[in-house]
């Protein structure tokens, strides 16, 4: 069970990742990077983090990516030109991604004491805690403050935004 | 054992959080579109929650998920302002296209 689910929403999450590359509309991208977010809401259900699977469900997937299919039709994002690329990302980019996966890869792969993910596991030794509780315990007494800068953090960020994105003075620039 | 008893390494998660950060750096050099471009820099985010969330389960520590939980709230103000910048971006220019956004360049 948890290995058939892992390969099926692995699998998603890949395909997903790789059709995020392929795609040259940018709205086909939103839509697997969408595919990418649920499958790992999954994951995350996986090894135990309920709560974050929840959030990524609703914050991830439901927020951001609405944020993200709605300004590409507002702009009426077309498909992307092919255009060569920038040649440092050719000769210097590319072969970083690849030893940089290769290095986390041997890591991964020769760590000495990982666990096995299985269903339902606590992520402490505390019997009868929910991972919600653990999760609001920590959040609400020694985190917080930084908690409270959070909200301030978000607050700060939608009226940056709205002042962004608004016509400033009713003065236009568009077209050159 | 029977493969519907059995657990999952926790060192595949790791490697699929690598694979998936490795897209999305490929992902944020060859897309030409300012929104994809983007894209890719929430797909190389998630990929860093996801190990988060796996060493948060091998070392039995909420820390790790609390980690998590800020990170999806900084990346959901940094996508705001993000998409904002953007908008402002298209007003001036009239073009998504990374190459034509190149007054920075040397």
């Amino acid at each position: 069970m948890q290995l058939i689910l892992f390969i099926v929403f692995a699998a998603f999450c890949l395909a997903g990742a790789i059709n995020l590359l392929l795609q040259t509309h940018p709205i086909n991208s939103a839509l697997s990077l969408i595919v990418v977010m649920t499958s790992l809401a999954v994951l995350y259900l996986q090894l135990g983090a309920e709560f974050l699977a929840a959030a990524q469900v609703i914050v991830y997937a439901g927020a951001i990516m609405v944020l993200f299919t709605f300004v590409v039709m507002l702009l009426n994002a077309g498909r992307e030109e092919r255009t060569l690329g920038s040649k440092a990302a050719a000769i210097v980019g590319f072969p970083a991604v690849v030893a940089l996966l290769a290095v986390l890869a041997t890591v991964v792969l020769h760590a000495p004491s990982l666990d096995g993910a299985a269903f339902g596991d606590n992520l402490s030794n505390q019997p009868g805690k929910t991972n919600l509780d653990q999760l609001s315990t920590v959040l609400f007494t020694n985190l917080l403050l930084p908690f409270e800068v959070t909200s301030v953090l978000i607050l700060i960020a939608i009226l940056g935004a709205v002042a962004l994105a608004r016509h400033g003075n009713g003065e236009r620039t568009a077209g050159e | 054992m029977n493969v519907l008893q059995q657990s999952v390494p926790l060192s595949w998660y790791l490697l699929l959080s690598a694979l998936l950060f490795a897209l999305g750096v490929v992902g944020f050099l060859i897309k030409r579109n300012l929104i994809t471009v983007f894209m890719s820099i929430e797909l190389m985010l998630n990929a860093v929650n996801l190990s988060f969330v796996t060493f948060a389960h091998q070392w039995h520590a909420v820390k790790g998920q609390i980690f998590v939980f800020f990170v999806m709230m900084v990346a959901a103000a940094e996508a705001a302002v993000g998409l904002a910048i953007i908008i402002a971006v298209f007003r001036a220019r009239a073009t998504l296209a990374v190459d034509r956004i190149d007054l920075m360049k040397l």
